[in-house]
């Protein structure tokens, strides 16, 4: 802005919009900014009118009709005589509950393969090379394929756990049988896992737009209460250590605050586990676990632990060797070293790309329509839509919804990134 | 001043692209070819086989279009569509017509903007299962995992039937035939269920046929036809009439092979107007005097689509039952041709 003192003050003509550096940036950006509006009109505009062609309104309403089919995955209640927008609410935890895990396992894997890739021992080293490059190298559709290809041909079929009469007589052995003390089944459709029942559960809340399972939420709410409690108990040992320089025993006590209350209001509640048992055609009882689910998040994790495992490598090798050296000098373990030393510094450099790997976990569960796993994508985006038609409007709920959910957890992450980052102090 | 004109020009545009789209017949007629919307492959009616060639009873009335609108049956081109995308095709211009085992209802005919025209398979929803589940009939199957095609009527259907009967299910939703066919016959589910045709031409591709049965129970109506987007009524009476002319012939007896003589020989006016020999109805359609004429020599009749493709002797099998002319008891029915 040095040279503004030496331009003469003359009055404004036009051409100093264009030939006047000091307006000609604006200029530009205005005229874009014009262009794009327009862009953006005439792409609204010819949406509307090819609308109106084929004889469409853009409209909602269809969300509070009937939807007439089944889901075979539900974490909330839902019938088909629920609302599509239901519906969309039981896919949409579908994809949450794959994103989550999936988040989860990766996260946990990726961290190990990504510091075992660095590990002196040449053999570890190599294996974890060779994982992360098949992984990293090979479409995500086809391990979803793959995977789910595996759990479903080569597990028994529920008939082949059924004993009969015959069989029983002749003292034979079903073909299949359970695992875990009788408690889970493996079948060529999903695992069968033991359910969870109250006797005396506290019934639900009814809210009018949902309804709230009040026994979930008091064991939260207990399990919260206990962990809250049991981080007091530390701090005040911890305050009275720096106090004092004696830290008090809290083994007992913690343990006594973490477990007892839960375990107490679980018998209150009259809490039991429920076995699956086969009935018919099928397993009843207890939980089923379909293999889709169980397909997607084995493939969304093993292929996201992958790109995970490099980021770490990368935010390891980012520290540098004197912190190492310096901690050895100290007399640190290597494991102390890498877990006090090295990972808290590296997760700085981690932390930003592991986010958009959360993010492409995330968005990568729409490929569960590759094995039948009504997520999102399939309810909404796939049945809905096709029976009512809609596409427009489906389509854009449906980018809307991910767009929000990707925007929660990077703005989530971003603040954890806040958090450990280089304070000054 | 200039913004008016850029917007005028522009909505001037769009109302142009409307117009064209408007008039799929002299469309198909300038492309030189037709464009079909078909099954993925469901043998029997509609299936590409080794090199390439499709054939089926659907497929059989696109080349009866073909031959009358551009005089040649083999001017089609088949477009593969699965349950969840035909209609998508359809709507976005992508094909000029859909026949594809697809079932007429309310909801298609308003919400979807489309048009049913015809119905060239009068048809109903069943399932099967294996012959060693022990099964003999649809409400037996309570708690039973069930596969099934999304995007389409016998969805919808499941849910209702299962819950009138008061049983439960498992839903096990594929995108597609084949991939319904690999689950069912891996054991992942115990029934498919999807048209009784379309069960029928999946049993005949198994290897092992004889080991699966089709239960008596058939739960929904499911009429079966040729689709075109709605507010095209030129184009949806050629598809309509072109149909039509395929049952009067078999009403008739004009059959692929004696069309000629008896388009010579003829003493009824009907089929005198109908081959084009009298009148001028082939123009009225806005297609050759003759077009009916060329469709039914390409094709033949109703009768010999239906028994060469999936009638009985045939590895599909199926009785002429509710598809049999209505002088034979059945519902196939043509309104005059006059
Ligand atoms: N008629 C039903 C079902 C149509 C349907 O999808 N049929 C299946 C079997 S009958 C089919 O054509 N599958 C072949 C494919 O997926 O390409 C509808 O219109 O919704």
């Amino acid at each position: 802005m040095a040279m503004a003192t030496d331009v003469p003050k003359d009055s404004f003509r036009l051409s100093m919009l264009i030939y006047d550096t000091r307006y000609r940036s604006y200029t530009i950006q205005i005229v874009v900014l014009i262009l794009f509006a327009m862009a953006v009109a005439w792409l609204l505009n010819n949406t509307v009118q090819n609308l109106a062609v084929r004889g469409k309104q853009f409209d909602y309403s269809f969300l509070w009709q009937r939807a007439g089919y089944d889901i075979g995955q539900q974490l909330i209640p839902y019938t088909n005589d629920s609302t599509h927008f239901r519906a969309l609410l039981v896919g949409l935890l579908n994809t949450l509950v794959v994103a989550f895990w999936g988040c989860i396992f990766a996260t946990i894997l990726g961290v190990i393969v990504g510091v075992l890739r660095l590990s002196n021992n040449w053999l570890i080293g190599r294996l974890m090379t060779i994982y992360v490059e098949i992984f990293r190298n090979v479409p995500l559709l086809l391990w979803i394929l793959l995977s789910y290809v595996i759990l479903s041909e080569t597990t028994p079929q529920p008939r082949d756990f059924r004993v009969t009469d015959e069989m029983a007589a002749a003292g034979e052995e079903p073909a299949a049988s359970m695992m875990l003390f009788d408690t889970v089944a493996v079948t060529n459709r999903g695992t069968n896992i033991p359910a969870p029942l109250f006797d005396r559960g506290l019934g639900t809340l009814d809210l009018g737009f949902m309804t709230l399972n009040l026994t979930f939420w008091a064991i939260l709410a207990v399990i919260a209460g206990s962990i809250w409690v049991n981080r007091r108990i530390l701090a005040s040992a911890r305050a009275q250590q720096e106090a004092t320089g004696d830290r008090p025993v809290t083994w007992w006590k913690s343990i006594l605050v973490l477990f007892a209350p839960t375990i107490l209001l679980l018998v209150a509640l009259g809490f039991h586990l429920e076995i699956p048992e086969l009935r018919g055609f099928n397993f009843a009882g207890g939980i089923l676990v379909a293999h889709s689910f169980t397909a997607l998040t084995i493939a969304l994790s093993l292929y996201t632990a992958a790109f995970i495992a490099e980021i770490v490598r990368a935010g390891i090798l980012a520290i540098s060797r004197g912190q190492t050296e310096a901690a050895f000098a100290l007399g640190l373990r290597p494991n102390r070293t890498m877990s006090l030393i090295i990972l808290p510094q590296a997760l700085r450099v981690i932390i930003p790309p592991l986010i958009s790997q959360y993010l492409n976990l995330t968005k990568n569960t729409s490929l569960g329509i590759a094995v039948s796993y009504l997520d999102l994508r399939g309810t909404l985006g796939g049945i809905s839509l096709n029976q009512t038609g809609r596409e427009l409007e489906c389509m854009l709920l449906m980018m809307l919804i991910y767009l929000s959910i990707s925007l929660i957890i990077s703005s989530l992450m971003n603040l954890y990134n806040k958090s450990v980052q280089l304070k000054a102090r | 001043m200039k913004k008016t004109v850029f917007f005028g020009a522009l909505a001037a545009t769009t109302l142009l692209a409307g117009l064209a789209s408007a008039g799929t017949l002299d469309d198909v007629k300038a492309r030189g070819e037709l464009i079909c919307g078909s099954n993925t492959g469901l043998t029997g009616f509609g299936a590409p086989d080794a090199s390439g060639n499709w054939a089926g009873f659907d497929v059989d009335l696109c080349r009866a279009i073909a031959a009358a609108v551009l005089g040649d049956a083999t001017k089609v081109k088949f477009v593969p569509t699965t349950g969840e995308t035909r209609f998508t095709a359809l709507q976005s211009g992508e094909v000029d017509v859909l026949i594809r085992n697809s079932t007429w209802t309310a909801t298609r005919d308003s919400e979807l903007s489309l048009d049913f025209v015809a119905v060239n398979y009068y048809d109903g929803q069943g399932f099967m299962v294996k012959k060693d589940l022990g099964v003999s009939s649809a409400k037996e199957l309570d708690g039973a995992t069930v596969c099934i095609q999304t995007g389409t009527t016998t969805e919808l259907n499941l849910a209702d039937f299962f819950k009138q009967n008061n049983i439960s299910y498992q839903p096990v939703t594929v995108g597609d035939d084949s991939e319904a066919q690999r689950q069912y016959l891996a054991g992942a589910c115990d029934a498919y269920t999807t048209d009784a045709s379309g069960l029928a031409a999946s049993r005949a591709t198994m290897p092992d046929a004889e080991n699966h049965i089709i239960l008596p129970e058939i739960i929904s109506k499911e009429p079966l036809g040729p689709v075109v987007r709605h507010g095209d009524s030129q184009w949806g009476d050629v598809v309509r009439w072109t149909y039509y002319a395929l049952l009067i012939a078999e009403e008739k007896g004009v059959t692929s092979a004696n069309v000629n003589e008896v388009a010579t020989s003829t003493t009824d006016e009907e089929v005198k107007r109908l081959l084009g020999v009298s009148g001028d109805f082939g123009a009225k359609f806005g297609i050759d005097n003759a077009g009916f004429k060329t469709a039914i020599a390409a094709v033949g009749n109703y009768g010999e689509i239906y028994a060469r493709n999936i009638g009985e002797g045939t590895t599909i099998n199926l009785a002429r039952g509710l598809n049999a002319l209505w002088t034979q008891g059945g519902l196939q029915y043509a309104p005059p041709f006059r």
